[in-house]
């Protein structure tokens, strides 16, 4: 039998070359190597950290009991659930009509740059930004020179130092954002949908209602969940305008290092904010895809 | 009804726009001022505090320390980026998928906790706080936007050009150095500028990992300790000023793939 | 007769469940125009990027000019890919594309531009050298994919629906281009449609394709003519499909039972098989100047001007199941509603046997 026929040698250099196949991987494997040993890695640390006891080592769980036993931990992640919560709304609620201005009122040849206006302060740092608002609520700030200056108050407000000045710093940042997000959502909508809209008999008003708002819904459900996890996450913005009067999580979490070096203790509160994170994700995936059905 | 919607618009936006930069107008006014405090009344212009800001050997060494950790962390965040887009992009990989879930993973956990896992692994592995440990952390932030970028660019067209420049007889390098680096290059600035942008601004990494040389976010946040400082406004106003550089950079690279 | 330039022996191809090629054969020689006709799915976008070396075939063998292909990288082997969306190198000038695949062969810098102004003057487009593709149209990209192509000398020239993405005047107006630079050139076209008409315009050889199989082959008109197969007779221009069974069979004469009446056939066929009957619409008769097949009468359910004919559209009255399609000239009086008796001639009825 000649097998020849159906199996000629294969012939040097005419075939594909081998490194084909080992190229693909040392392209990925840089970034996957950097990710798992930067980013994975220390997630692995921080929850072998998690579990030890901060005096002489040794296997505990105390870190997670002590999150759920001591009020002043399970305030904090309220606290921040709170302060979240309606930083999230007020700035759904003021950048939706402030992008759909952008995108409908303002004239096709201004729009850019109008936007790019918009979100020029989003690119400083938290710490400038925060420090900016300082500036504004402080006791003898802006505001409170104003408002005393026009007889208004006898007395200057408590503004700095506040939960509103938490609030007030982050709905800053993420009307911003928002506003960004939506944009480009309203600018994605084809016009042909309104116009079939209003061609079937619809004002602008149920338009809006019934074909631009939904069509929009899933994008701003998008902004708003990186609404939530940026501002979750974040130490400076409540540590500056917020003080320590009140302590969200991120606050929390640093306390332990910056005090105490209390590591391990840093890392449970870490991971639980993680967690809580994720579970909104979760909670948040499933609203989305209930909408799109 | 419609003069109505108009008036109520331009209001708003008026309004709105108002919010937003009445910080940055505050900030930036008085860092102008003359007297040693940033509360009104406004006393100046006068540009004492910039001149205190340059002079001040901290602050200028937190800039330069600032700039190259941007710089080199957000090179080495595109390279990498760009490589493993093209290498996703380009060939079968099995758990592909997941893979690429895995680079991009990142981007859902906040600064803080990337911050605290890289904390608590270096000092378990005995790595000193450094710029070069902070640097690690920014293209651990940087590299998954990097890729994600990049790879979103790189569509069924791009790979149909490679195809094309292989069959005329192009090798594989000269493919990445001809044709595909050239192609994607407005992806890659875009990549490269906003990881330049994030790190220039990034404070909790830095703030964590970094003892005695450290970035400019962190170098503003000492500041803070004493209290409401014009000096503070000026280093503020030129960590804005070079933020839209940055930006504007970006957005002309933005706009550049539009015709492409 | 030479030998062939391309040979395609047994090709199957598999992705991953999902058999796209069945144990195709194909023979292409030089200097031919062949097309590569089937709806989408057929397959013959895989063949193609099989010939192109984009491809490695799950069995079977590919040999160009006597050589061994099958696994050989697209760079190596002596063909080259015009794409569907041209994959025209955005950053480059139109004579840096053209000029790419001699570069890349080490020519240098000025006889690759003189190269490639010739073969941009072959495709129309001499003045076009220092443009960027962004300035062109999709008509001119077009070209400039095909000089780019052309400029290396490759024996066989590939072409992926080369014509797609063109509005139909200029694709009708490229088509004719594209067999005159063929012709002139020499080069073997083999091109990927599913667009009958360019198929019957453009190919010396065309190839019907369906379900990973070839169905039929040969000279678009022969093709045309006398399909192979039911499909190729649907595909490649429209028919009406009578199906029937062979009753009686006398030398060289056949009588097939079809539901509207015995249809007697010069063919020895063997009693008791079924068979198909094909009829292109040009060859219907309606009305009383009939044809010597009866084929019943039927009701005008549409009538569609098409400018220079009618297509005409008839129920059976007999088997309300068969449609009629049959085309009449541009002056014809029929009006939907009418009843009209049908015929045909025995020497045009297309026999299909599969």
């Amino acid at each position: 039998m000649n097998s020849a026929g159906n199996n000629p040698p294969p012939r040097a250099g005419r075939a594909l070359p081998r490194a084909s196949s080992a190229l693909p991987w040392a392209l990925v494997t840089p970034a996957l190597g950097w990710t798992l040993l930067f980013f994975v890695l220390p997630f692995i640390a921080m929850g072998f950290s998690s579990l030890t006891a901060h005096e002489g080592g040794g296997f505990t769980l105390s870190n997670y009991s002590q999150f759920f036993t001591n009020p002043s931990y399970w305030q904090a992640m309220v606290n921040s659930l709170q302060v979240t919560a309606i930083v999230t709304v007020i700035s759904v609620l003021l950048a939706y009509p402030f992008a759909w201005i952008l995108a409908e009122q303002v004239p096709e040849r201004w729009q850019r740059l109008a936007l790019m206006l918009a979100v020029l302060p989003f690119w400083t740092s938290y710490v400038v930004r925060s420090y900016s608002w300082l500036l504004v609520l402080a006791q003898n700030g802006v505001i409170n020179r104003a408002l005393t200056g026009s007889g208004l108050f006898a007395e200057p407000l408590q503004l700095a130092n506040t939960r509103f000045a938490t609030v007030t710093g982050f709905v800053h940042f993420f009307v911003m954002l928002l506003t960004l997000t939506i944009f480009a959502n309203l600018k994605q909508l084809s016009p042909s949908y309104r116009k079939a809209a209003a061609d079937l008999g619809a004002g602008p008003v149920r338009t809006f209602l019934h074909v631009v708002l939904p069509l929009t819904l899933p994008g701003i459900m998008v902004g708003a969940f990186l609404t939530f996890v940026l501002c979750i996450g974040d130490y400076i913005t409540p540590q500056i305008l917020g003080g320590n009067n009140e302590l969200l999580m991120p606050q929390l979490v640093m306390m332990q290092i910056g005090r105490r070096g209390d590591f391990p203790l840093a890392s449970a509160l870490s991971i639980i904010l993680m967690a809580v994170v994720t579970i909104a994700y979760f909670a948040c995936a499933r609203w989305l895809k209930i909408e799109r059905a | 009804m419609r003069q109505l919607v108009r008036i109520a618009s331009w209001l708003y936006a008026v309004l709105i726009y108002g919010f937003i930069f009445l910080p940055v107008v505050v900030l930036v006014l008085f860092s102008l001022q003359a007297t040693s405090f940033p509360i009104p009344p406004f006393t100046g212009p006068s540009l004492r505090w910039y001149d205190a800001v340059l002079s001040d050997t901290r602050l200028t060494s937190a800039l330069v320390n600032s700039l190259l950790v941007a710089s080199i962390s957000s090179l080495a965040a595109v390279t990498l980026g760009f490589l493993s887009a093209w290498g996703f992009a380009r060939f079968v990989l099995p758990g592909s998928g997941l893979l690429r879930g895995l680079i991009t993973l990142p981007l859902t956990v906040s600064y803080l906790i990337i911050g605290m896992g890289l904390l608590v692994l270096f000092n378990w592995a005995g790595v000193p706080k450094s710029l070069l440990a902070a640097g690690i952390g920014h293209v651990v932030i940087n590299l998954p936007l990097c890729f994600a970028i990049i790879y979103s660019q790189m569509g069924d067209h791009q790979i149909n050009i490679e195809r094309a420049a292989r069959d005329l007889g192009a090798p594989e390098w000269k493919v990445l150095l001809l044709i595909t680096v050239p192609v994607m290059t407005p992806a890659i600035f875009a990549g490269f500028f906003l990881s330049m942008t994030f790190s220039w601004d990034e404070f909790v990494i830095s703030f964590l990992l970094t003892r005695f040389d450290t970035t400019l976010p962190v170098e503003i946040w000492n500041l803070l300790r004493s209290g409401l400082n014009p000096k503070t406004n000026a280093v503020g106003s030129l960590v804005f000023a070079v933020s839209i550089v940055l930006v504007v950079f970006f957005e002309l690279t933005l706009l550049r793939r539009k015709p492409a | 007769m030479s030998a062939p330039l391309v040979d395609i022996s047994s090709v199957s191809h598999r992705f991953g469940q999902h058999t796209v090629l069945k144990d195709v054969s194909l023979r292409i020689e030089p200097g031919s125009y062949t097309i590569l006709l089937g709806p989408s799915g057929s397959g013959k976008t895989t063949l193609l990027s099989i010939l192109g070396g984009f491809v490695t075939p799950s069995e079977g063998k590919v040999f160009i000019r006597g050589e061994d292909c099958t696994s050989v990288p697209p760079a190596k082997r002596p063909t080259t890919t015009v794409f569907q969306d041209y994959a025209l190198f955005p950053h480059m000038s139109v004579g840096g594309n053209v000029g790419f695949g001699l570069r890349m062969q080490g020519v240098d810098g000025a006889t690759r531009a003189a190269k490639a102004r010739e073969a941009l003057a072959l495709v129309g487009l001499a003045a076009a050298f220092d443009k960027k593709p962004h300035q062109l149209s999709g008509g001119q990209r077009q070209r400039v994919a095909l000089a780019r192509a052309l400029v290396i000398e490759p024996a066989v020239l590939l072409l992926d629906e080369p014509l797609g993405a063109l509005d139909l005047k200029l694709r009708r107006q490229m088509q004719d281009e594209l067999k005159a630079i063929q012709k002139r050139v020499g080069t073997a076209f083999i091109h990927v449609t599913h667009d009958q008409e360019e198929a019957m315009a453009l190919a010396d050889h065309c190839v019907v394709m369906n379900d990973g199989r070839i169905e039929d082959e040969g000279p678009p008109e022969r093709v045309y003519a006398r399909p192979a197969t039911r499909f190729s007779a649907t595909f490649m221009g429209e028919s009406t499909i009578l199906a029937g069974t062979v009753t009686e069979a006398k030398d060289r004469t056949s009588i097939v039972a079809t539901p509207v009446g015995p249809v007697s056939l010069p063919v020895a066929l063997p009693v008791g098989s079924t068979v198909e009957l094909a009829i292109r619409p040009e060859h219907l008769v309606l009305g009383e100047t009939s044809g010597d097949v009866r084929l019943g009468t039927a009701e005008v359910s549409d009538v569609v001007f098409q400018g220079s004919f009618k297509r005409v559209l008839a129920v059976s009255a007999q088997v309300p199941s068969l449609h009629f399609i049959a085309r009449l000239p541009a002056t014809a009086t029929v009006q939907p509603g009418d009843t009209v008796a049908i015929s045909c001639h025995t020497d045009q009825i297309i026999l299909l046997t599969d």
